[in-house]
């Protein structure tokens, strides 16, 4: 009887099985939570007659969009729509991060610059485009943008293939002609083949210590292939150029003032965070390093690309990360500004149309946590790559 | 972002809403003392804010006599100015208790997006704004234009329609607020601004030049406005409904707000007598006292006055009402109200 009593007193008090116990009881919790919240979120939306489900997706949306990546119409579904505005936040994103990153690098570099003009110029850069709200700045390149420019009748021009206008930047398209496709293939070879060049010359210096000049190489083979391949098969690529007709021009690529403001608003606020980042990522690179790679008698572009970049990254990289989260999630103010961007599109327009909020919100808050996931794995891969071999 | 606060808001709201405290919005307006009106954020004639905040306008008008009707003071509301977006997700939440913010009637807004529309009061239709030095005189010359207009508005379903039908191309600038859209069309962004024609009247007053700009005579849609509640409350939209109702009645009746003392006084007419509140005891079936429609007609007005004093010819909006749908049906318009008996 006693062993039992204190068998059973064992078993109660002991820690992994009162922790197992908690953490069922926990998760009993999350779980009846969760059912609360769907069951009741269904009765209270048909109690107040709201549509719910997926299958106005398949719907005709009956409105337009003013800048579209894909074939879209009145008579496109909801679906399409979706599309539509997701790959605009793609566009802007992308662009913006590319531009940021560029900005970026080059204003962080220039605060660390011995000239004082210089250093001056980027630190006031940044103090002044990061201390004001992105809507404002925004607003700020939207209008200042559409008021400088003139009427499509008075357009800036370039070459008469380049217009600058209030409606938008217009620029030659390309024309794909017969046997461009081989064109295409022998850019992505020779790519390939400028890969392996690389490869080949790290393995080579690391055996025998001679350098070879693989970028001047393979920068050659890429050009020279393009334009000897162009000339053979007859340049079938041409350019449809853009002609005003009526109220605007027509033909060519069109870049919308809203796209162009908003990029430019992204790039620039989102750069003046990223230039601090990378001037912290080199200056916590220490000074020995510096010394010790002149030491061994290493030329200056050397030292920067062989010893304190690499070290620089991976510091840099992590925070960088952020900004383009940050960026990408930011993009949605687009709204303010008429860029048709997924919020925009979906969680406007269609949403007012359907008036399904808690799909369509949803779907939106997917994309956004998807494209943020997708980056920081993205970067995550970079910097495993950039690490130093052996470290954790 | 406001919008995504609303948005946010109304799901957490029917989310968490527990079913059974859905009690009747009259009982608790009464017992609140006031109750929360959803308008635009300023459209001048229909939903404005002057220098004090002190809202106005027809739309405004209609929030007051519910007011009116269910308090004798047509001040006991608070007004709520939202985006055209906005709008639909604080009625649904329960941010507002009647929307009445120029929102046109459609089939899909009133069987599935949970709401209830109480009537009419104002007759509009979609128009199209261009520059004067454009020397454009008809919408039928818009092929390839840019058109700058609202977000989640009948606009948007409206001008794709039309562009459609007639086989023409355009380049649809949509901005989420109404003075955005002003200012972009103002800064030469689009070729014309498509919205309601009074709305376009109302926004012409907030450009830079207004003489310099020119409504075109196309009507290309039909968009009857009015106050809306949420749906499953058929005693509050009861409400909203008559309130509207008695303003057009007291019209055809001849009943104004300024005659409307002595009017009572007097009247031998047993319609006057009922929207008087002498007779008939029209305020029990609504749960209001019997004088509800006489304190609208006093405090507020009746609907001609409520529509020459905002929108008429004689203000900044300057809508001619003769001749319009929005003219009673005695002559010739097809505003024409249920009989409050």
């Amino acid at each position: 009887m006693e062993t039992d009593k204190s068998r059973i007193g064992s078993f109660l008090f002991n820690r992994s099985v009162q922790g197992f116990f908690y953490q069922i009881i926990t998760l009993g919790l999350v779980v009846l939570g969760i059912y609360y919240i769907v069951t009741n979120t269904a009765r209270n939306m048909l109690e107040r007659g709201l549509a719910s489900g997926f299958h106005f997706l398949g719907v005709e949306s009956q409105f337009d969009i003013g800048m579209t990546l894909i074939e879209y119409s009145p008579t496109s579904t909801y679906f399409d729509s979706f599309i539509v505005g997701l790959l605009n936040t793609l566009l802007v994103a992308g662009i913006g991060i590319f531009f940021a990153t560029i900005i970026g690098f080059t204003v962080g570099i220039m605060r660390l610059s011995s000239n004082w003009l210089i250093a001056k110029i980027a630190e006031a850069y940044v103090e002044i485009l990061r201390n004001i709200p992105l809507l404002l700045q925004i607003f700020f390149w939207y209008f200042a943008v559409l008021r400088a420019l003139p009427k499509p009748k008075q357009s800036l021009e370039l070459y008469d293939s380049f217009f600058l206008n209030n409606r938008g930047l217009f620029i030659p398209d390309t024309v794909f002609g017969e046997g461009s496709s081989t064109i295409f293939y022998l850019f992505w070879l020779t790519i390939i083949i400028s890969i392996g060049i690389f490869i080949w010359a790290k393995r080579r210096q690391n055996r025998t210590g001679d350098r070879f000049p693989a970028f001047y190489v393979s920068t050659a083979l890429i050009l020279g292939t393009f334009f000897i391949s162009l000339a053979v098969t007859g340049f079938p690529v041409s350019f449809e150029y853009p002609e005003l007709k009526g109220f605007n021009f027509k033909g060519g690529v069109k870049l919308i003032p809203e796209l162009v403001a908003l990029t430019f608003a992204l790039a620039m606020y989102t750069a003046s965070f990223i230039a601090e980042v990378v001037r912290g990522g080199i200056m916590a690179v220490s000074k020995g390093q510096t010394e010790a790679a002149k030491s061994v008698g290493l030329k200056q572009n050397l030292i920067l690309r062989l010893i304190i970049i690499p070290q620089a990254l991976r510091v840099i990289v992590p925070p960088l990360t952020n900004q383009y989260l940050n960026l990408t999630k930011n993009s949605s103010l687009a709204a303010a500004i008429a860029y048709p961007d997924l919020v925009l599109v979906f969680a406007g327009t269609a949403l007012m149309q359907t008036g399904q909020a808690i799909e369509i919100i949803g779907m939106v808050m997917g994309v956004y946590l998807f494209l943020s996931l997708f980056t920081s794995l993205i970067m995550n891969l970079f910097n495993r790559f950039m690490k130093v071999d052996g470290e954790r | 972002m406001n919008t995504m606060r609303i948005s946010f808001l109304g799901l957490v709201c029917s989310v968490l809403m527990v079913p059974a405290a859905f009690s009747g919005t009259l009982d608790t307006v009464k017992s609140q003392g006031f109750f929360n009106c959803g308008v635009s954020q300023g459209v001048p004639g229909f939903s404005n804010p002057d220098a004090d905040g002190n809202w106005s306008g027809i739309d405004v008008d209609v929030c007051r006599a519910v007011s009116a009707a269910i308090f004798g003071d047509p001040d006991k509301v608070k007004y709520v100015p939202l985006t055209a977006k906005e709008r639909f997700t604080a009625l649904q939440a329960g941010e507002i208790d009647v929307l009445s913010r120029n929102t046109t009637w459609t089939l899909s807004r009133d069987a599935q997006i949970g709401l209830e529309f109480a009537g009419v009061n104002f007759y509009d239709g979609q128009g199209f704004m261009v520059r004067k030095d454009s020397g454009i005189t008809s919408a039928m010359e818009l092929d390839g234009a840019s058109v700058c207009t609202n977000l989640g508005t009948t606009t948007e379903l409206n001008m794709a329609d039309f562009f459609r039908a007639n086989g023409m191309a355009y380049e649809p600038v949509v901005f989420e607020k109404a003075d955005e859209v002003v200012n972009a069309y103002d800064e030469g962004r689009c070729d014309t601004y498509t919205t309601d024609k009074s709305g376009l009247a109302a926004q012409r007053t907030k450009l830079a030049d207004p003489d310099a700009h020119v409504v075109l005579p196309e009507t290309i849609s039909k968009e009857p406005l009015g106050p809306v509640v949420r749906e499953g409350d058929g005693d509050w939209a009861d409400v909203v409904r008559w309130s509207l109702n008695a303003m057009i009645e007291a019209e055809e009746f001849g009943l104004t707000q300024s005659n409307a003392k002595t009017e009572c006084a007097l009247t031998s007419n047993p319609v006057v007598a009922r929207l008087c509140g002498k007779e008939g005891g029209t305020g029990a079936g609504l749960n209001l006292g019997d004088s509800w429609s006489y304190d609208i007609v006093t405090k507020v007005g009746n609907y001609g006055d409520v529509y020459e004093k905002h929108v008429g010819e004689n203000t900044p909006v300057g809508l001619a009402r003769a001749g319009s749908p929005n003219a009673s049906y005695k002559n010739g318009g097809v505003l024409y109200a249920p009989p409050a008996r």
